[in-house]
């Protein structure tokens, strides 16, 4: 793996439920506001909304289970991306995904799924939380660490008190 | 049609007949969506004389062009009718994601009719539409119903209903949204009771198509870098929520205290913001497309433990300083029970402060109520809210709201409201201004229909002194027509602190290809107010209505940072009308209304 590649970072903690990253995806791949046709889905708790979607596995079990070689990873990018021509809407993929971050769309005929738009992920520039955020891979874990570190921190020093 | 979905809905309860029908483009156009465009088909279609509780009034769930886009803070709608309370034409405007997933089933709006023989609700999913048997959820809250909806119809649907309060006819019924969410004002909650319609679940899987692609994005951006610069809209709101106000308001001496005999609360920062982020909030909320996060996810505790949504400023101020109250857990639980049963907090809250207050002096016996009642009863409170949704024992006579109780007791003074409708919590005699949006707000005691309290004491767009009334008229004017236009193009009032006419025509135009200028949306926003006066005056309205409770001319604040202090409305509502260019008696002029297109609803 590169070590310059970015992933994407999401944050339950900070999402706000508002979902403009749903209106920013379709809006990009549609053309229209279509949350339906979203490649992130926003899935709304009381207490916390968990915004979904593909993170790009390093071994993704998609990719693995598609038979026709309409899913591959790029070795480059380590994006996993779909090529519509040579998919046979067998839907294995939705089946093999553990997340349900790849669906299949019965009226296109296509799985949808995540492709970081180039690299310029437009969930990540619609987000008003930054609650999605799109950093180098290494960042990714150092950030959970640093915040969970923080919470240990801060109960040890109350329990000092 | 781009930003409209260009189909409309009719709904008859009394035959079930549905029909989808297209949308009138020029009215569309004329009056953009919301309670502009719901406004304008409600006086086409119903007499303005109809019983607000009758089979004739009409109910309108209405979205606008922005709904469902990813406009700055464009998830709302509204829902039209003639309103119980106080026959005013009554929009209640909501956010949530109901709106927008009405626009993706591909309705602008749904119009009921009738009134159903029995409970029924209706399940919309994208084109598929048909009324149920609503029997089984009937009677159940607002939660229980929308489980119960969402586990019998697609669970990625939205729902919209009422609770108890709503069935029950209480006059300020709420009608939900999103469990947490209301279209609360002026007991619309009750039109939908009287229609025996407990429900509406909507899903939609299409999109919302907009002219210019590029256009949009770079107005978005424009309009969130706005919000972005702003204080109240990028640190006060998120951080606090609407809440942030309470100690605001209360060092300003505008925080009315035991039913509005005083104005300030030495014990205000108990229910404020402040204390609700440290001590009960779960996380920040935003409705759909949203990028301010003023909803608040809280739990309380002690006795009073739950988890929901709230307080906005005006609960906590109407179940807390209002009722002589400062516990912050009593407040949170009342503010839940609103929700679960589907009932409009500011009039809920309201109410039960002039009980106390008609208790106090012996107005009502403790036997008509059921037990002693005094100022700062949070027992009797929390109590209160429950069996006014049922309407048992005293609670019957709650659901009335304060006008009607007051005045049967004899004291019709004490109601705090305008038009019958309970005042927010902002005292007049202190910011003199929202006085005049009171006693001027087409749908009686509301502040957001011109909220003045923006540039009185937030100092947005500019800073004015709350204790004049120079220049009050023409800025309420200003204020009014705005937010008639923001509402109908399915934005959000808050984003108003930062963004304007300017930012809201830029996305309008974008979203729907037509030449929305700031002047054009400043005079449709005119329109739409002019409308829903000529409505109330046809319904018996007329000058002496434009009023404020004696208390808030009379006498003036007996202390705090405002004490002496009485409004100067008088002063203002001969000004106001001339630069509305409505004649002396508060009508608007055959001119004004030929200018604007309206003429032939001339009253």
């Amino acid at each position: 793996m590169k070590s310059d590649r970015k992933l994407l970072l999401i944050t339950p903690e900070k999402c706000i439920s508002c979902g403009n990253c749903e209106l920013a995806c379709s809006f990009s791949h549609e053309g229209e506001f279509r949350p339906s046709r979203s490649r992130i889905s926003v899935m709304r708790f009381e207490a916390v909304t968990v915004p979904m979607t593909c993170l790009q596995c390093d071994e993704p079990a998609c990719v693995a289970a598609c038979r026709t070689g309409a899913l591959a990873k790029d070795p480059e990018t380590g994006i996993v991306s779909v090529n519509k021509e040579k998919c046979i809407g067998c839907r294995m993929c939705e089946m093999a995904c553990p997340f349900g971050n790849i669906t299949y769309n019965a009226e296109t005929k296509t799985p949808y799924k995540c492709d970081l738009c180039d690299g310029d992920p437009q969930c990540v520039k619609y987000c008003p939380a930054d609650a999605i955020e799109y950093v180098p891979a290494e960042t990714v874990t150092m950030q959970r660490k640093k915040a969970f570190s923080a919470k240990i921190a801060e109960s040890i020093g109350e329990g000092n008190q | 049609m781009y930003g409209w979905t260009g189909t409309i809905l009719r709904v008859n309860l009394t035959d079930r007949t549905i029909k989808k029908e297209a949308l009138r483009a020029e009215d569309a156009k004329a009056f953009i969506g919301g309670r502009g465009l719901g406004g304008k088909y409600f006086m086409d279609e119903v007499d303005p004389a109809v019983d607000a509780l009758g089979p004739l009034n009409k109910l309108i769930f209405v979205t606008g062009p922005l709904t469902g886009t990813m406009g700055v803070s464009t998830g709302r709608f509204d829902v039209v009718a003639k309103g119980p309370l106080n026959n005013t034409l009554a929009s209640s405007n909501s956010g949530g994601y109901f709106g927008p997933e009405q626009k993706y089933a591909g309705y602008d709006m749904i119009i009921f009719e009738g009134r159903a023989e029995s409970p029924v609700y209706l399940s919309v999913h994208n084109g598929d539409v048909e009324l149920r048997d609503a029997s089984h959820i009937w009677g159940k809250t607002v939660y229980e119903t929308t489980d119960i909806l969402l586990a019998e119809n697609d669970p990625e649907a939205k729902v919209s209903c009422i609770g108890p309060a709503g069935e029950n006819l209480v006059l300020f019924a709420a009608i939900m949204n999103d469990k947490h969410r209301a279209a609360g004002r002026t007991g619309i909650g009750a039109v939908m009771g009287s229609k025996n319609l407990k429900a509406i679940v909507v899903r939609g899987t299409g999109g919302v198509s907009v002219a210019d692609k590029a256009g949009f994005l770079e107005a978005i951006m424009n309009a969130r870098n706005k919000i972005r610069e702003n204080a109240v809209t990028s640190a006060g709101l998120p951080t606090y929520g609407s809440n942030i106000l309470v100690n605001i308001i209360n060092e300003s001496g505008a925080l009315p205290v035991r039913n509005w005999q005083e104005s300030y609360d030495k014990n205000a920062d108990k229910i404020s913001g402040e204390t609700l982020t440290k001590d009960h909030l779960v996380r920040n909320k935003g409705c759909s497309s949203c990028v301010i996060g003023c909803g608040r996810v809280a739990k309380s505790g002690g006795r009073f433990a739950a988890l929901g949504e709230g307080p906005e400023y005006e609960s906590a101020w109407g179940f807390g300083s209002d009722c002589g109250i400062s516990d912050m857990d009593a407040i949170l639980k009342a503010n839940f029970l609103c929700n679960e049963l589907g009932i409009d907090t500011i009039t809920m809250g309201s109410t039960i402060a002039c009980a106390m207050e008609l208790a106090e002096i012996g107005a009502i016996s403790s036997e008509v109520i059921g037990r002693d009642l005094k100022f700062g009863d949070v027992d009797a409170m929390v109590e209160f809210v429950t069996m006014t949704a049922y309407r048992e024992g005293f609670g019957d006579e709650l659901a009335e709201g304060s006008y009607r109780l007051a005045k049967k007791y004899g004291h019709p003074e004490l109601s705090m409201t305008v038009k019958k409708q309970e005042m927010p919590a902002y005292d007049p005699r202190a910011i003199q201004g929202i006085g005049l949006e009171y006693a001027t707000s087409n749908r009686g005691g509301c502040h957001v229909r011109g909220y003045t309290i923006s540039p009185e004491i937030l100092g947005l767009p500019m800073k004015m002194d709350p204790k004049t009334t120079e220049d009050k008229p023409a800025i309420l004017k200003i204020f009014q027509d705005l937010t008639s236009a923001l509402s109908a193009s399915g934005t959000c009032l808050f984003a108003s602190f930062a963004i304007g006419a300017d930012e809201i025509g830029a996305q309008l135009k974008a979203v729907t290809g037509e030449d929305y200028t700031t002047e054009r949306v400043m005079e449709i926003g005119e329109a739409i107010y002019n409308l829903e006066k000529i409505f109330n005056i046809k319904n018996g309205y007329t000058k002496e209505d434009d009023n404020l409770p004696p208390r808030l001319l009379n006498d003036p604040i007996p202390a705090g940072p405002s004490k002496g202090e009485v409004s100067h409305l008088p002063d203002m509502l001969p000004l106001y009308y001339e630069v509305r260019g409505w004649d002396e008696n508060g009508v608007p002029t055959k001119e004004k209304l030929e200018k604007l297109g309206i003429a032939k609803y001339a009253a």
